[in-house]
């Protein structure tokens, strides 16, 4: 399939590529991973005049701690995640998404920020990233802007990222100790979407109760879900298994899946049950 | 139609370059204008990895990647496996092990081992299933692959080449 015609633009710094965005408007696309956006130039979903190729742009690909966070670049791609050390050891809800994303030569390429930038309720970093409580970091023409995870993800394929903006920097808060997250997605076959997937981190007191709490859904509506109900029952409280099935029954209500080839929504919402479960015990397991 | 842009590639070691159109596919700047048609088209949907290749050391599928976007860059194809008439260790391996029927799979299976062997050379099965995990075989039942790679694996320990 060949993908329709366009220009093909590659600045070398971001002020390049954000006046480029700036001159040619919607009828522009920013160009990184390219594992979304190039199946579906083929398949006509997308008909840019002109790609942005960001890729040459130094200095956006960089896994850091820095400050209070955890510093992810623009331009740092799956299998950089899946090899860090950093990641595998504090952040294991990462390493466990990144890992399940598509497949290695797709992570090779495919960038955490295009993951959230597509807007894809499909992709598997919202959820973690609602989890964990992110920020992106927008580059645009009057600098930087931040934006709380919370707010970003406006629809279906839809952020809240201006035509202009390019997601220079992914946040995440350093987790205090008696930290820990998971994440399990259900696929057909490696390299699918999920039929559903959780993603959960938390933070104990001295107690043992939870004292912080995100859970992520991935494919169960028009938008990542954060499934803020189980959240707030389960705050404060002990994770025992009759709470752990609370929070995992209140996230399933909280999905709003559609029926396709990968299942009824009876099913998908029972697959989210079942996955909450496995998360926050995974997650418990990595606090404690 | 879109201005044509120079891309030059070293491939297989030899440096090539033509001048393209931005919305040329990698796989179809290797089959048609390098003429190199061991890299296969599959899937062309980012699935199958019949057209993996090799791309600055990292396995990539080549259908899901603009040519322009490879100016610059080092490519190794299937053609570049084979050194002095002599066959890869990783070839030599899929040919005793059976590694292959049709062989629609292959060029792109053994791209995605090479790289794997490039970066642990003492793979456990697990590992090998892992690195092929974007791959997809109709015939074998990947049982002969993964003992190809093993077979590949032992004999570059064994200070075979590569």
């Amino acid at each position: 399939m060949i993908p329709p015609a366009f220009e093909y633009l590659r600045p070398k710094t971001i002020p390049e590529a954000i006046s480029f965005l700036k001159q040619y408007g919607d009828d522009a696309k920013i160009l990184s991973g390219g594992q979304s956006l190039i199946p579906m130039m083929k398949f006509r979903l997308a008909r840019p005049g002109y790609l942005v190729d960001i890729n040459r742009i130094s200095g956006l690909a960089y896994i850091k701690e820095e400050g209070d966070f955890l510093k992810i670049g623009g331009l740092t791609r799956e299998s950089e995640l899946e090899g860090s050390e950093l990641i595998r050891s504090k952040y294991p809800i990462i390493f466990d998404t990144a890992r399940v994303i598509a497949d290695p030569q797709v992570r090779n390429l495919a960038t955490v920020a295009g993951n959230l930038a597509h807007g894809d309720p499909a992709n598997d970093h919202p959820a973690t990233m609602l989890a964990l409580g992110a920020q992106v970091v927008a580059t645009g023409p009057k600098g930087e802007r931040v934006i709380p995870i919370g707010q970003f993800f406006v629809t279906l394929f839809t952020t809240a990222l201006e035509h202009d903006e390019i997601v220079t920097e992914i946040r995440i808060p350093t987790p205090p100790p008696r930290s820990g997250g998971a994440y399990f997605k259900l696929e057909r076959k490696v390299g699918d979407f999920a039929t559903a997937a959780v993603a959960a981190q938390l933070t104990l007191d001295d107690k043992g109760s939870c004292q912080k709490v995100g859970i992520g859904l991935t494919n169960v509506g028009p938008t990542p879900i954060e499934a803020k109900k189980a959240e707030d029952f389960v705050r404060g409280k002990k994770l025992d298994d009759a709470n752990i099935q609370e929070t995992a029954a209140l996230a399933a209500g909280e999905a709003q899946p559609s029926a396709d080839l990968r299942g009824s929504a009876e099913y998908k919402k029972g697959l989210v049950k079942e996955l909450t479960k496995r998360a926050l015990s995974q997650a418990l397991l990595r606090a404690t | 139609m879109a201005k044509k842009q120079l891309v030059h590639i070293k491939v297989n070691g030899r440096d090539r370059e033509a001048m393209v159109e931005p919305r040329l596919l990698l796989v179809h700047f290797i089959r048609e204008v390098l003429e190199l048609t061991g890299t296969h088209v599959g899937c062309d949907t980012t699935h199958c990895g019949a057209c993996t290749v090799v791309l600055d050391g990292k396995t990539v599928k080549s259908c899901t990647l603009f040519a322009v976007q490879a100016d610059g860059s080092e490519l190794l194809t299937v053609e570049g496996l084979m050194k002095d008439g002599k066959l890869h260790p990783l070839q030599e391996g899929f040919k005793e092990e059976h590694g292959l029927q049709c062989g629609f799979c292959t060029p792109g299976m053994l791209m995605s081992s090479y790289a794997l062997l490039q970066k642990n050379n003492k793979p456990n099965e697990e590992d090998i299933r892992w690195g092929i995990s974007g791959n997809l075989c109709r015939c074998t039942g990947y049982q002969n692959i993964v003992k190809a790679v093993q077979y590949a694996a032992g004999k570059m320990a064994q200070g075979g080449t590569r």
